[in-house]
């Protein structure tokens, strides 16, 4: 016998997502999504509207994944789920959970309002959004989840984005929804778990997944964890938990951050950025993490 | 049971009795009484239906799609800008094959801001791939809710019943509501070939590549071409039992007639009057009122319009830069058959002016005067 200690995960290791999608190298939506799955198992309906999962799942007539897909409109992953959800429960099936999976072009932008319906009415949904920061299945276009100094086709080096991403948590937590997430692809553990735990709940649930993408922020597809870890680390993405849209959790405590140029310069996006510039984006990383500290009453 | 109803209320009555099972809504004048009843009969259990009470009416069909996938069946209703706000989605239902019965109010477009009836909004939805009925009474309205349902669902296309704002949405007439008995024997449960469900996972809707979209196209023109029948078919059975027929067209003395007003919606009621006065003048007219409208009912259409020599075509609507629709269509249908009458077309009513008697008296004289067509618009009641 062996006196190697042997790793042990709690993430099953029941499979729902096959090979042979479409995905590009390192990306970080397709680790998600076999993520998520396996924090939701089987019993799960998946609507996708137009985002980079619409490709990656394959062509008709193939799919990827082991659960039923409804591939919807942009702007409808909310309501098409809302409309999934009550059909079931009218049929008498009160198990099958369905989730919302858009991108953050079909959740910050295009699908806002249906979002946000669903959340008022509390509709029995997991939303889930895998957010790469930019329109990147049309071809890397800045969305409002686009960070401060990001490169993008449509913010292009001489005129690159000048406004703040938009702030999707605090707008989620507005609505006092029963449980929302943020999770990282780096951090699997935490990611499972927290779909379980969604799993759980009833009601309005939303998950925001950072999701690194090597083609649209011009990194090496060997980096896509080790970024998705570094954005943890800097404090840029915290790791929390909201329930019932008041009690905030840090998941994950930093007693040091690293700074935020680490994460920053392994990505062609950023790199005409200047040192002031750099410090600017640190300042606002900085401020944002002492809120998120504040909210969570630490 | 008879009640004196509202055209909206017709609707609700068809929903509850068709026993939608979920519905999602979003208000709009002059449907709003349509969702209000509808709430009120699933708020105290009168149907056992989930109301997903949407932000718009995008998500209103959205919701409604998903439901049917799920396998329920689903009713909605909207009208003018409500309409066009889900034009997509509306795609979204005849491409998916997802049949969704919705009322459509008949309201003009805006602007400048109008509530009040033309039919512009449902005719611009002409080419999304629903069934269309336009109706002429609250008894109509309610009958058809029903047999849509079991037209759409053998089918799987969706349908649009089409009423005239006010004329129709806010009249009251005395309604036969038959016996939930009787419908539920005439329309079973909605039992569709495909599901979601995660007991045999399947993608529905993704990326087709040129390889197989086309078919899908076909399947759904070929299953199109069924409808007229079907209707046929559906409105026997229903006389059967209810005591009504449903037909893709309402012929009024086009038997023996020389002139035909060829009619749709209320107008075509209005229509009958002017028919019986245009006899006590010794004119053999009738009125062809298009009570199924897509598909468009061809053999019934040439079959009637064959024999006439003279027809002319009212519409309350118009494709700007070409002609009223109804005309275009009634001409493309009646286009190289062995015996064409001269088609006239008429414009009235935009905006929700009144169609009245003086109107087709007008049309009438027109027409009877003419040996050819000099105009391809002529407009009723237009201050030029």
């Amino acid at each position: 016998m062996s006196k190697e200690k042997k790793m042990t995960t709690t993430i099953t290791r029941e499979e729902f997502m096959s090979p042979g999608h479409l995905a590009c190298q390192g990306c970080g939506a397709s680790l998600a999504m076999r993520l998520a799955l396996k924090g939701l198992g089987q019993r799960t309906i998946v609507c996708i509207p137009a985002c980079c999962w619409a490709v990656i799942d394959g062509p008709f007539p193939y799919s990827s994944l082991d659960v039923p897909i409804y591939h919807c409109a942009f702007e409808t992953a909310a309501s098409s789920a809302s409309g999934v959800k009550a059909g079931l429960e009218i049929l008498g099936d009160n198990e099958t959970a369905v989730l919302a999976w858009a991108g953050d072009g079909g959740t910050y932008d295009i699908g806002l309002q249906a979002l946000s319906g669903a959340a008022e009415r509390n509709d029995d949904i997991i939303y889930a959004c895998y957010d790469n920061e930019a329109y990147m299945n049309t071809g890397i276009q800045r969305s409002s989840a686009t960070p401060f100094g990001a490169w993008t086709t449509t913010t292009p080096v001489k005129h690159y984005k000048k406004e703040r991403k938009k702030d999707i948590i605090g707008i989620m937590a507005a609505h006092g929804i029963p449980y929302i997430a943020t999770a990282s692809v780096a951090y699997p553990e935490d990611m499972v778990k927290k779909f379980k735990k969604a799993r759980e709940i009833r009601g309005t649930r939303f998950i925001l997944i950072f999701a690194p993408c090597p083609a649209g922020w011009k990194s090496r597809p060997e980096d896509t964890i080790k970024l998705a870890r570094l954005a943890v680390q800097t404090g840029y993405f915290p790791l929390i938990e909201i329930e019932k849209g008041e009690k905030w959790t840090l998941n994950l405590k930093l007693k040091e951050r690293k700074p935020i140029a680490e994460y920053l310069k392994l990505q062609g996006r950023f790199r005409h950025l200047s040192e002031e510039e750099i410090a600017a984006i640190q300042q606002e990383v900085d401020e944002r993490w002492a809120k998120t500290l504040q909210k969570c009453s630490l | 049971m008879k009640k004196v109803i509202m055209g909206n209320h017709a609707l609700s009555y068809g929903a509850m009795l068709s026993r939608a099972q979920v519905i999602a809504a979003y208000p709009i004048t002059p449907q709003t009484q349509v969702v209000e009843l509808l709430s009120e009969m699933c708020a105290d259990g009168t149907l056992n239906a989930k109301f997903i009470k949407v932000e718009s009416e995008h998500s209103a069909m959205a919701a409604c799609l998903g439901a049917s996938l799920a396998g329920a069946r689903t009713f909605t209703a909207t009208s003018a800008q409500g309409l066009a706000l889900m034009h997509e989605m509306l795609h979204w239902a005849a491409g998916g094959r997802m049949p969704v019965v919705m009322g459509n109010i008949n309201r003009a477009m805006a602007p400048g801001w109008s509530i009040w009836a033309d039919q512009n909004d449902s005719l611009s939805e002409r080419d999304t791939g629903w069934i269309q009925f336009y109706c002429a009474s609250n008894q109509e309205v309610l009958d058809t809710v029903i047999q849509a349902y079991k037209v759409s669902e053998k089918l799987m296309i969706p349908s649009m019943i089409v009423l005239d704002a006010f004329t129709l949405s806010h009249t009251y007439e005395v309604v036969e509501i038959p016996d939930q008995s009787l419908v539920d024997q005439y329309l079973p449960p909605f039992n569709p070939p495909w599901r979601l469900t995660p007991d045999d996972p399947h993608a529905f809707g993704g990326l087709t590549s040129p390889d197989h979209y086309m078919e899908l196209r076909y399947k759904l023109q070929k299953d199109m071409e069924k409808v007229p029948a079907l209707v046929e078919e559906t409105g026997k059975e229903y006389e059967k039992m209810f005591g009504r027929y449903l037909g893709q067209v309402e012929e009024y003395l086009c038997d023996d007639a020389e002139f035909i007003f060829v009619t749709s919606g209320t107008a075509g009621s209005t229509a009958r009057v002017a028919v019986d006065e245009l006899r006590q003048r010794g004119i053999k007219a009738g009125n062809l009122r298009i009570r199924l409208f897509r598909p468009f009912p061809f053999e019934k259409v040439r079959s009637i319009l064959s024999r006439v020599p003279r027809v002319a075509v009212l519409d309350r609507n118009i494709s700007y830069g070409h002609h009223g629709i109804f005309y275009q269509e009634v001409k493309s249908a009646m286009y190289g058959q062995p015996s064409q009458p001269l088609i006239f077309g008429f414009i009235a009513g935009l905006g929700g002016r009144d169609i009245t008697r003086d109107s087709f008296r007008e049309i009438a004289d027109y027409a009877l005067s003419r040996d050819r067509v000099e105009e391809e618009i002529v407009w009723i009641g237009v201050k030029k």
